[in-house]
């Protein structure tokens, strides 16, 4: 038996080399790579900023401890290998050794203490580093994270973009590390590509660090990123091969007409750490839809298949919980709620809200905040006519505005996106939580409060063992379907373009959040 | 002269504060801030980080306070710190005003001198073909919507016919001197200048047909033409300069449009300027930017009046005799 295990490791271990080196063998050094950027970056730094915009540059400008590629299995990058005690509240780091900032300095220990420090006062996300109470530094390669409970979310906490390694002799001057002017401009980073120019609304041009410390990495010479934030400007530029390369384009008739296009790959992988999620929140503290039956008879009312064919154009996949399709925590064994008047209007009597004279049961109204839903908002308001609820759209002048009505539960209903960020504990358990009520704009605005909810995402929270984690998560994802806070539409149909010319784009969990070392130029 | 270049400027200050405090109070009636779309940028955040970023910046103080701190600062010549950008807001307009200025000066140019031409050959001959010609032209330059044309522009000569670069204002692979990077950015404003000038090309040619049309009328050319002067002599020294007061003063007038005409056209090409970054910190809600490129922009308004004036005082000597 052992024998049988030790052979067919050895098999996989040949394949996997034979596999490697036959993109050893096609990957090329040199060439410029340009790619092309939606939204203007307003920060390069990851320690501080957070986004997918500042993720691009910031992940080739920064390397993390680990990265990812496409199964959720964490590789060792900045740390050559990592320990986690037997309790789980010691997680020992063991850095490359020849690793240097792009300023030659050599990158420790103490870098990485002043990382976390760095990170955990000024990143949005408190939930990442919150269990983290002190680094260790017992010499210059190594670092001792000490836990105040087991933290599985660390993991995909030290990868991409969320655990940038910022060297503390540049940034550890005093000045705040938010409005560090060195975030902007003569960036010293640790990642595979070092800036050569950042023009706010033009570009990031970066060329490739020579002293990086993966051996003949990165691949390309340069990477040119363009802001071109007109959608079908962009889509132009990818057909008359102005640009190679981009990622989150996100414009159906868009994305459609690219697949279209010869010499250009579409493709909808490489997403699920960011975990993007379309849907409808319901506010439960208000008036009918306090009810669960109420929730529920929307729900039947709604046409999925409308919103995935008609609106979203088949660019996006379903989501049937708050946990993105693409994650291994993810399950789809929940109740789904297929298109059903007669249910519907069952469910509606039987809570109290029989129709009126002129067949109405009561009002509503559904928010937006951002252009590009308004056809789902309209759709549910058409659909909701049908089972008696009259539903008044309110649009919102802009972000800002949508943000504040959310944040303090001034709605009845919203169309929304929100992104799952790797590990559950970092983007999903804050839409949930009972401690996290109307804390802002993506906390939990729905008023959502389920003892059950809270307990099972405390514990998954500090769960070590993966299958016991996942039932855990499975349960939680359960409830919430049954109770419906939340319906959950569809994944964000965020989609990565690159030409023929492009070899090994970036299509691990993370997309473009993630060194783009590996990426050549045929 | 001097007396009423000093008593515009005196109105000019007095315009700029109601400017300021006028666009400050409105910003601030809008509900949310700056924190909530650093929120967005960031795919969210915890409610203490946003409630830090109000306080690091000074959101949580009461308005007139804020108002007061913020007129001191622009009398020392600061427009502030942009909280979206990091960055000062003076750099960030002078970093964007050339690319701006540059698409905006040459689109005008361009729109006067053959909107101009245009009007004049169809003003002396009002049924001819180019007459007609003109017509069509000023109504689609009236009722196409610049980004409109800028797409198709984008669609004809950048993917069908792939002549022009689709986006931005520079290549930045190309290698080369000086020259070959100007070439380069010439070559990247054709289309956004076509596409900016076809709004200013209407409105010229067409208000320069109906003047020309009206001086061609009167007594003087008539006098003129009764004197023996050649054709030529009569139209361009004689009734143009007259013809050209209210295309001059119209021309004055779209000075201002240097930020609000330029924000489409910017916003199709990528083109790295101002009005880009306007719109960009209006939806950001980066209130020190916006009150920055809108005094900015007040600045513009008044000094190109002024211009405008002095113009017309040459051409005119009818104007401001007085005054």
């Amino acid at each position: 038996m052992k024998s049988l295990v030790k052979n067919l490791l050895l098999a996989a271990a040949a394949t996997t080399m034979l596999v490697t080196s036959s993109i050893a063998e096609e990957a090329k050094r040199g060439g410029t790579l340009v790619a092309a950027l939606g939204t203007n970056v307003r920060n390069l730094n990851p320690a501080v900023q957070s986004g997918i915009v500042t993720g691009f540059p910031g992940t080739q400008l920064f390397a993390a401890p680990l990265r990812y590629d496409d199964d959720w299995t964490p590789q060792p990058y900045l740390a050559e290998s990592w320990n986690i005690s037997d309790d789980g509240l010691k997680v020992t780091l063991n850095l490359v050794k020849n690793a240097k900032f792009h300023d030659g300095k050599p990158i420790t220990s103490e870098d990485v203490a002043f990382s976390v420090d760095v990170i955990k006062a000024n990143h949005p996300f408190k939930a990442m580093f919150a269990p983290v109470e002190s680094v260790d530094t017992p010499d210059a390669h190594t670092a001792v994270l000490n836990l105040s409970k087991p933290h599985p979310a660390l993991m995909l906490a030290m990868s991409s973009q969320l655990m940038a390694i910022i060297p503390k002799h540049v940034y550890g001057d005093g000045q705040d590390a938010k409005t560090h002017p060195r975030n902007t401009a003569d960036v010293v980073g640790s990642g595979p590509f070092k800036l050569v120019e950042y023009k706010s609304g033009e570009h990031v041009i970066m060329e490739r660090f020579d002293d990086y410390f993966i051996e003949g990495r990165p691949y390309l010479d340069k990477m040119v990123l363009k802001i071109i934030p007109d959608p079908a400007a962009r889509t132009i530029a990818y057909e008359n091969g102005e640009v190679q390369f981009g990622a989150f384009e996100v414009v159906p008739q868009n994305i459609n007409r690219l697949k279209k296009a010869s010499g250009l790959t579409v493709t909808p992988q490489g997403y699920g750490a960011i975990g993007p999620i379309d849907w409808l929140a319901i506010n439960t503290t208000k008036g009918p839809l306090k009810d669960k039956r109420v929730r529920q008879a929307i729900a039947h009312s709604i046409d999925k298949n409308f919103v995935h064919k008609a609106i979203m154009r088949g660019t996006a996949a379903n989501a049937a919980t708050g946990i993105h399709p693409d994650s291994p925590f993810h399950t789809a064994d929940v109740p789904e709620y297929e298109l059903d008047l007669d249910k519907a209007n069952a469910l509606l009597d039987e809570a109290g809200f029989a129709k009126d004279g002129d067949g109405n049961r009561f009002d509503l109204t559904i928010d937006f905040g951002w252009k590009d839903v308004k056809p789902q908002v309209e759709y549910v308001k058409a659909a909701l006519k049908k089972v008696g609820i009259n539903v008044t759209v309110r649009a919102s002048a802009d972000f800002p505005t949508w943000a504040k009505r959310m944040g303090t539960m001034d709605f009845d209903m919203s169309w929304d996106t929100v992104f799952n960020w790797g590990d559950p504990v970092i983007g999903v358990h804050r839409t949930y939580l009972t401690s996290n009520i109307a804390k802002g704009v993506w906390s939990n605005t729905q008023g959502y409060s389920n003892a059950r909810v809270d307990e099972l995402l405390e514990m998954a929270g500090k769960e070590t063992d993966p299958e016991k984690r996942k039932a855990l998560y499975t349960e939680f994802q359960q409830i919430v379907a049954d109770e419906l806070p939340i319906y959950f539409m569809n994944t964000l149909p965020y989609h990565t373009v690159y030409s023929d010319k492009v070899g090994n784009p970036p299509l691990g969990i993370w997309a473009t959040s993630s060194p783009m070392d590996k990426t050549y130029l045929k | 002269m001097i007396r009423a270049i000093s008593i515009r400027a005196l109105y000019a200050i007095v315009l700029l504060i109601a400017v300021l405090v006028l666009n400050f109070s409105m910003l601030h009636l809008a509900p949310g801030d700056v924190a909530d779309t650093i929120a967005q940028a960031s795919g969210g955040a915890d409610p203490e980080v946003m409630d830090q970023i109000r306080r690091d910046y000074g959101l949580d103080q009461p308005f007139l306070t804020q108002l007061g701190s913020y007129i001191v600062k622009v009398a020392k010549f600061d427009l502030g710190y942009s909280f979206f950008y990091n960055r000062p807001v003076t750099d960030l307009i002078l970093e964007r005003l050339p690319a701006t200025l540059l698409l905006v000066i040459s689109a005008q140019l361009l729109a006067l001198i053959v909107g101009v031409v245009l009007g004049v050959i169809s003003a002396r001959n009002p049924n001819g073909l180019t007459s007609h010609f003109v017509t069509g032209l000023a109504l689609f330059g009236y009722s196409a919507p610049v980004f409109w044309t800028g797409i198709l522009l984008l669609i004809a000569f950048s993917l069908n016919l792939p002549i022009f670069p689709s986006s931005g204002m520079r290549d930045v692979t190309i290698e080369g001197g000086f020259f070959a990077h100007t070439v380069d950015v010439l070559h990247h404003l054709v289309l956004p200048v076509i596409a900016l000038c076809s709004v200013y090309l209407a409105l010229y040619s067409r208000l320069c047909r109906s003047s020309m049309l009206e001086v061609l009328g009167s007594d003087y050319v008539r006098t003129a033409k009764a004197k023996g002067l050649s054709e030529g002599q009569v139209v361009y020294k004689h009734a143009l300069k007259n013809a050209l007061s209210p295309v001059i003063t119209l021309a004055g007038l779209q000075f201002s449009a240097v930020i609000s005409g330029a924000v489409l056209v910017e916003a199709v090409f990528s083109w790295p300027g101002l009005g880009t970054l306007a719109f960009q910190s209006i939806i950001a809600r980066d209130t020190p930017t916006i009150l920055g490129i809108l005094f900015f922009s007040a600045i513009v308004v008044v000094i190109g009046n002024l211009i405008t004036d002095l113009v017309l005082r040459m051409i005119d000597p009818r104007v401001g005799g007085k005054a």
